[in-house]
C-alpha cells in the first residue's frame, strides 16, 4: 500500500479509494488489492487504463484513465480549414474511418449550407453501412477472442477484408479512406465497386450464419458472457451509454431512425433491441445490426439514382483535378478554397450521426472564415467508457476483459 | 404545441426572473441564460413530464478569446420523447472561472464535465471528481484555450515519476 501510495498520483488513489462499493465484510482491508490494468494490456483495445480495486477476484472498484492517445484533434481542427480535417477524422475511429468521414461532411455542410446531390447522399450511406458492418464483425472477432474463441476473430476479419477491398476500389486505400468531399465523394462510384458490394452482400449472410452457429453453440462462450455487465435502462440513459450498446438495453434509438439525416428515411429498415443489457445481448444485436446494414445496402443498390456526385456550389465546393488544370475558373476557385477555406457564415451547428459505436457528432462554432473557431468531437466511445465503472463492479476479473470487449471502446475516438 | 414555442414559454413561466436570450438558427434552438441558474433549469427540462430531456449528449466550452465573459459553456441535450435537440449556452467569465456542475442531474455530465475542466480550466462547483480527463494531473496549462499555442509549451509536460 505505501509503495502504491508513492508510485500513483494521488488523486487517482483518492478517487479510487473513494468510489462506491456495494459490498461489505469485515476484514475487507486485509484482502483488498489494487491492480493496474493497462494501458499495455492486449484486452483494453488499445490504450485504456483501468485501476481495479479488488476483493480476492472482485471487483469494488474501478476509475478508467484515459489520454494516452490524446492527440489534441480539436486544437488542430481550431488550425486547418475545413477541407484539410477530413484526413484527421479517419484516425478517430479508426475501426470504421467511412463513417467519420461522412459525419465531417455533414456537419461543415450543414454549416456552411451546402447540400450535395442525391447520387453523393446514397453512396454516403452505402459506405457509412460498409462501415458498421466492419466495425461489428471487428467487434464480434475481438469479443469472442478476448473470451477465448479464436477462431471468430479470424473469419470476421475475413469479411471484414472483403470489405476494405471495396474501399480500395472506391478510393484507393484500405484505411484511413478519407472518401467524402464537402459537398459530394471524392470520385463516383465504380460500377466495379458497387457490383463487388452487391456481390459482398450476397455472400455475407451466409458466413455471418457460420459466425452465430460456432458462437451461440459454443457453451463456454454462452456462460462466459451471460448476465455478465448487466445494466438497466434508465441507468443507461442516465450515464450516457449510446449505440448499440444502449439498444442492447432495450430503448429503441437510433440517430438514423429518430433524427434522419442523408436518405435514411426512403430505406425500410429495423432498429434491433434486446432487454437484457448485458454483454450476451451486446453481442446478439452487433449480428442483427450487420444483418440490418446488408438489407440497407441492398436497398441502396436498387435505389441508387443517376446523376453528379459534387454538388454545383462552385465557392464552396473543390473542383474536380482535371478541370483545375484546363479551366481558368476552377483553377481560381481551387486556389482560393485552398488558401483562404469555404467561410461558412458565422454560427454554429451540432450535427450527430449514428456511427458504428454509437452517437458521432461534431459541433462548430464559426466565425465566419476559413477555419472552425471551435469544434467539439462528440464522441461515443468517450461515452460509454464512462459506464464501465458501472458494469464491471461486482463481477470477476476474468469478466472485466468480457465487458470491455462487449462495449468496443476505441480509444482513438476516446481520447480524440 | 410547437416545441419551439413550448420550451421557452414553459421555462419562461416557471423561472420568471431569469432572462433567456432565445435564438434558433438552422433549426436547432438554443436558450442562454445566467450561469447561477444552470441546475435549476437543467433538472427542470430533465424531469418535466412533457418534456423529459434525459440523455447528456454533450457538453463543452467555447472560448472567445476576447470578449467580455471569455468563455461559454454549452450544453447539448436531447428528449429522446421528442427527438428533440436543445442546446443551453451561460457564460463563465475568466476572473470567476466556476459554474455549477450538472452531474447531479445526469450522471453522463460527469466525464464530459471532467474534459472542459481539463481543456478550459472552467471548475465545476460540486463536481464529484474533478479531475484532468487527458492531460497529467501536473500539467498546468489548458490546452484548448486559445492563448496556448498550437505547437504546446516546451517542457510543459512533465515526464513520469520514476
Amino acid at each position: 500500500m505505501e509503495q502504491l501510495e508513492k508510485e500513483t498520483d494521488p488523486k487517482i488513489l483518492q478517487a479510487l479509494l473513494a468510489s462506491r462499493n456495494d459490498y461489505t465484510i469485515e476484514d475487507a482491508l486485509e484482502n483488498e488489492m489494487i491492480l493496474n490494468m493497462g494501458p499495455q494490456h492486449p484486452a483494453t483495445h488499445g490504450v485504456l487504463r483501468l485501476l481495479l480495486r479488488l476483493d480476492g477476484e472482485r471487483i469494488i472498484g474501478c476509475v478508467p484513465e484515459l489520454g494516452y492517445l490524446h492527440r489534441g484533434y480539436e486544437k488542430m481542427a481550431e488550425n486547418m480549414s475545413y477541407y484539410e480535417y477530413i484526413p484527421h477524422t479517419d484516425r478517430l475511429d479508426y475501426i470504421s474511418p467511412m463513417a467519420n468521414n461522412v459525419a465531417w461532411v455533414l456537419a461543415v455542410e450543414k454549416l456552411a449550407g451546402i447540400e450535395a446531390p442525391k447520387r453523393a447522399q446514397y453512396i454516403r450511406m452505402m459506405i457509412a453501412e460498409l462501415a458498421r458492418i466492419a466495425s461489428h464483425l471487428v467487434a464480434i472477432g475481438a469479443f469472442a477472442m478476448d473470451v477465448g474463441a479464436l477462431t471468430v476473430f479470424l473469419w470476421t476479419l475475413r469479411e471484414r477484408e472483403k470489405i476494405l477491398d471495396i474501399w480500395d476500389i472506391l478510393c484507393g486505400a484500405r484505411f484511413t479512406n478519407s472518401y467524402t468531399r464537402i459537398g459530394g465523394v471524392a470520385n463516383d462510384a465504380q460500377p466495379e465497386a458497387l457490383a463487388k458490394t452487391k456481390w459482398f452482400i450476397d455472400q455475407f449472410e451466409p458466413y455471418l450464419s457460420e459466425v452465430e452457429q460456432l458462437l451461440n453453440t459454443n457453451r463456454i462462450f454462452i456462460e462466459r458472457i451471460d448476465g455478465v455487465g448487466a445494466i438497466s435502462k434508465e441507468d443507461a440513459i442516465d450515464l450516457g451509454f449510446c449505440g448499440p450498446n444502449l439498444r442492447a438495453c432495450g430503448v429503441e434509438f437510433d440517430l438514423r431512425r429518430n433524427a434522419p439525416y442523408l436518405c435514411y428515411d426512403e430505406i425500410d429498415f429495423k432498429i434491433p433491441t434486446y432487454t437484457e443489457g448485458d454483454c450476451l445481448a451486446r453481442y446478439f444485436l452487433r449480428i442483427d445490426e450487420c444483418r440490418e446494414s446488408a438489407k440497407i445496402v441492398t436497398q441502396i443498390l436498387e435505389k441508387m439514382p443517376q446523376g453528379p456526385v459534387h454538388a454545383d456550389m462552385p465557392k464552396k465546393v473543390l473542383p474536380q483535378k482535371d478541370e483545375v488544370y484546363s479551366k481558368m475558373e476552377e483553377l481560381i476557385h481551387d486556389f482560393m478554397i485552398v488558401n483562404f477555406g469555404i467561410n461558412p457564415p458565422v454560427g454554429e451547428i451540432y450535427h450527430a450521426i449514428e456511427g458504428s459505436k454509437g452517437e458521432l457528432g461534431f459541433y462548430l462554432v464559426s466565425k465566419g472564415d476559413g477555419k472552425p473557431w471551435k469544434c467539439k468531437i462528440r464522441s461515443p466511445s468517450f461515452n460509454n467508457i464512462q459506464c464501465l465503472p458501472k458494469l464491471v463492479i461486482g463481477h470477476l476479473i476474468s469478466d472485466v476483459v468480457a465487458i470491455i470487449g462487449s462495449i468496443d471502446p476505441i480509444m482513438g475516438e476516446a481520447d480524440k | 404545441m410547437d416545441l419551439k414555442t413550448l420550451i421557452p414559454q414553459k421555462l419562461k413561466e416557471k423561472f420568471p426572473a431569469v432572462e433567456f436570450e432565445i435564438s434558433d438558427y438552422k433549426d436547432e434552438l438554443t436558450l442562454k441564460f445566467d450561469k447561477k441558474n444552470i441546475v435549476e433549469i437543467c433538472s427542470f427540462l430533465k424531469s418535466d413530464n412533457e418534456l423529459e430531456f434525459k440523455l447528456c449528449s454533450d457538453i463543452t466550452a467555447v472560448d472567445w478569446a476576447t470578449r467580455k465573459n471569455r468563455f461559454t459553456v454549452v450544453y447539448n441535450i436531447f428528449s429522446m420523447k421528442h427527438n428533440f435537440r436543445l442546446r443551453l449556452k451561460a457564460d463563465v467569465d475568466e476572473a470567476d472561472c466556476k459554474i455549477d456542475s450538472v452531474s447531479s442531474v445526469w450522471r453522463a455530465a460527469n466525464w464530459q464535465e471532467r474534459e472542459t475542466y481539463d481543456m478550459y480550466g472552467i471548475k465545476f462547483n460540486n463536481h464529484p471528481d474533478l479531475r484532468r480527463m487527458y492531460m497529467p494531473e501536473e500539467f498546468e496549462y489548458h490546452p484548448l484555450r486559445k492563448d496556448f499555442p498550437l505547437m504546446g509549451i516546451p517542457g510543459s509536460l512533465p515526464l513520469p515519476k520514476k
